[in-house]
């Protein structure tokens, strides 16, 4: 093996852990269920996991500047409530609305930026107390659950291709037979792979982007080499605010309401962290990716979904009791969370535990 | 080192004149409606006196834990395993049942912070979905007693000499913590820890055991908070904690307490501690809804870190 592939290998050793577990437990679930493996399972799945995707994605780019964002799932919320306001009307008025609900997570994580940059404050304690405002302001926008998001929006965006084709009129209603090998993919696979390369791809390679590195890496050391340190950090949790303003606007176009719920984001917040470090991503910063968070996420839906499909004949029988359920994901939690941060695994000298 | 009992530093003052400035406000609205001065009224203040004493024990509590630099999340189910374990075993037991069980999460969040060295906010968050499961499970099969045992509604609700029992339970605990901050080792030994831990360990204090300790206190305080919260409401319920983890890191931030630790005094949380009550009890009589109060707590913390708490070296 050359030297190049097995740094490349060691550098990437988290992610493709990840890749391999999801591939695990994905499979293991596939081959449990009756209809595994079949588009409309895909379809589905896909479904239930392109929120927490998004989620992920965007902890992991303040995870990467060393910091961390407690207010993903709150802004994903306050999303959430805000589309389920304004996604309704005609063509133009619904283009507004997104545009609206991107700009609104956008800002939210700006705010957040300005206070940790600016302001100088701690990223968690910041990002916890504006992770209350934009509850109460989700609370504000949607004081019961409801709302309504257009149906046909929302058809087009959480289901197949083939779907989206019949809403759009295109391809004599996504009937034409040289369309029928495409029909089946999942739109939110398609929608991953948009946010991967016209999002992230060009952010990680601008000036911006690689300083999310290298001031996650060493503050200090990327100050000195004439890095904008302060912008970098700006770029990373506004970065993070336009991924949540994404889930939250998946949440509302997949559930067709607003729910200004604060146990879920609380929910979401920490399975982001989790997925993070399930990818790879080090929670001192400096190291990771968009890419491993993603497949942290599938891991950790992964996990759920074959709680559904447990035989309770089998030896992992006890396990499909629904009440188990919460307390062993939170399980699954704690140690993912508990091994990626854990500092006393990854030190030489007692001293360094007190950093 | 100065007495955290009677000192009266710049956020202290600032947070006993917002009380005041709170009780002013409210009082002319209640005027202008013409309610006259009920917020002035002894038996208004001793009800509110009664009220802040559940979210004082928690800041009390969390307070030892921010003042190490760390902090506890997983208050909320901490809160609401305790009151339910304790109702649902009921009898005299009730209580030291829940107190155990804040201690024993207590000392697991220590463990994994101390020896670990997990970040506080991460791990406690974990444990806080931990014992939330475990309480759905504790709930799901069968329905366990939830009704709270006499001792727990005396606790929460009862009179002593005109003095509502909840406020002496907070005073007795208060005076405890305060004596363990200024008149023993480990009371020194917390604060030399939220100023640079290496040099603490390096200088002989183990700071594991004291960090331990202080989330075992910390979750102790929320249990007792638990059962008084359950004695108040006749029954525990989940969600019951939901409502009190960012009001208490409020209070504590309020007080003065700098949240990367190493500084801050009691009498500040407990100052801390009234002016949210006071704050709460001024928004819910304007009907301010329960959306604007999280905004409210949310602003109130970002305006005391700009004012006390920022990343400007620590040893000022």
């Amino acid at each position: 093996m050359t030297r190049g592939l097995r740094a490349a290998l060691s550098r990437n050793l988290g992610l493709l852990l990840a890749v391999g577990l999801f591939a695990a437990l994905y499979g293991l679930y596939s081959a449990q269920h009756p209809r595994g493996g079949s588009a409309a399972l895909l379809v589905q799945n896909s479904n239930e996991s392109f929120a927490l995707i998004l989620a992920a994605m965007a902890q992991t780019v303040p995870v990467l500047t060393g910091g961390l964002d407690l207010s993903v799932g709150p802004l994903m919320t306050l999303v959430n409530c805000l589309a389920s306001r304004v996604l309704s009307g005609g063509p133009v008025e619904l283009a507004f609305g997104i545009l609206a609900c991107l700009a609104a997570g956008t800002l939210g994580g700006l705010v957040n930026g300005c206070l940790v940059v600016y302001g100088r404050m701690q990223p968690i304690i910041a990002t916890l107390a504006t992770g209350a405002v934009y509850i109460g302001i989700a609370l504000f926008l949607r004081p019961t659950p409801g709302g309504a998001v257009n149906a046909d929006l929302s058809a087009m965006l959480t289901y197949d291709l083939a779907e989206t084709a019949a809403v759009l009129g295109v391809f004599d209603g996504g009937q034409a037979a040289w369309f029928q090998p495409f029909a089946p993919i999942p739109v939110p696979l398609l929608l991953v792979l948009a946010v991967l390369l016209f999002v992230w791809v060009p952010f990680r390679g601008t000036e911006m982007g690689r300083g999310c590195y290298a001031v996650g890496s060493s503050e200090g050391s990327a100050y000195l080499s004439g890095i904008d340190v302060d912008r970098s950090r700006l770029a990373a949790y506004t970065l993070a605010g336009l991924f949540a303003a994404m889930a939250g606007l998946y949440l509302a176009l997949q559930t067709g309401t607003g729910n200004a719920d604060a146990p879920q984001a609380g929910a979401y917040t920490l399975n982001s962290i989790a997925a993070v470090v399930i990818g790879g991503t080090s929670l001192f910063g400096g190291s990771g990716g968009v890419v491993g968070s993603l497949f942290g996420a599938l891991v950790l839906r992964s996990i759920s979904f074959n709680f559904r499909v447990f035989d309770e004949a089998s030896w992992l029988g006890a396990l499909a009791d629904p009440l188990l359920q919460p307390l062993f994901e939170g399980m699954v939690l704690l140690i993912a969370v508990s091994l990626g941060a854990a500092r006393a695994l990854r030190i030489r000298n007692r001293l360094q535990l007190f950093g | 080192m100065r007495n955290p009992l009677t000192a009266l530093d710049k956020p202290a003052l600032f947070a006993a004149g917002s009380i005041l400035l709170i009780l002013a406000v409210g009082s002319l609205y209640t005027l202008s409606t013409g309610g006259g001065l009920t917020m002035l009224s002894p038996a208004y203040l001793s009800q509110q006196l009664q009220i802040a004493a559940f979210l004082g024990l928690i800041a009390g509590g969390l307070m030892m834990v921010i003042l190490l630099g760390h902090i506890d999340l997983s208050i909320p189910w901490t809160l609401t395993a305790a009151a339910m374990m304790a109702t649902s075993v009921g009898g005299p037991a009730a209580v030291p049942v829940a107190l155990a069980v804040g201690l024993a999460v207590g000392v697991v969040n220590g463990l994994g912070v101390a020896w670990l060295r997990v970040p506080s906010m991460i791990f406690t968050l974990g444990v806080n979905t931990v014992l939330q499961g475990l309480m759905v499970l504790h709930t799901g099969g069968h329905a366990p007693q939830s009704r709270s045992t006499g001792l727990m509604e005396f606790l929460a609700t009862g009179h002593v000499l005109g003095l509502p029992m909840a406020a002496l339970v907070w005073a007795a605990v208060s005076g405890l913590l305060v004596v363990l901050l200024t008149r023993t080792a480990m009371g020194r030994a917390v604060y030399a820890i939220g100023n640079r831990e290496s040099a603490a360990y390096l200088s002989g204090i183990p700071t594991n055991r004291v960090i331990v300790g202080c989330f075992a206190i910390c979750g102790a305080c929320a249990a007792l908070a638990g059962c008084l919260l359950a004695g108040y409401s006749t029954k525990a319920y989940q969600g019951m904690g939901n409502a009190y983890l960012l009001p208490g890191i409020a209070a504590v931030v309020i007080g003065g307490t700098h949240v990367l630790g190493g500084r801050g005094t009691y009498t500040g949380t407990v100052l801390g501690t009234i002016l949210i009550v006071v704050l709460q009890s001024v928004l819910s009589v304007m009907q301010m809804p329960d959306a604007g109060r999280q905004i409210i707590y949310g602003l109130v913390i970002i305006a005391m870190l700009f004012a006390y708490g920022r990343d400007t070296g620590r040893a000022g």
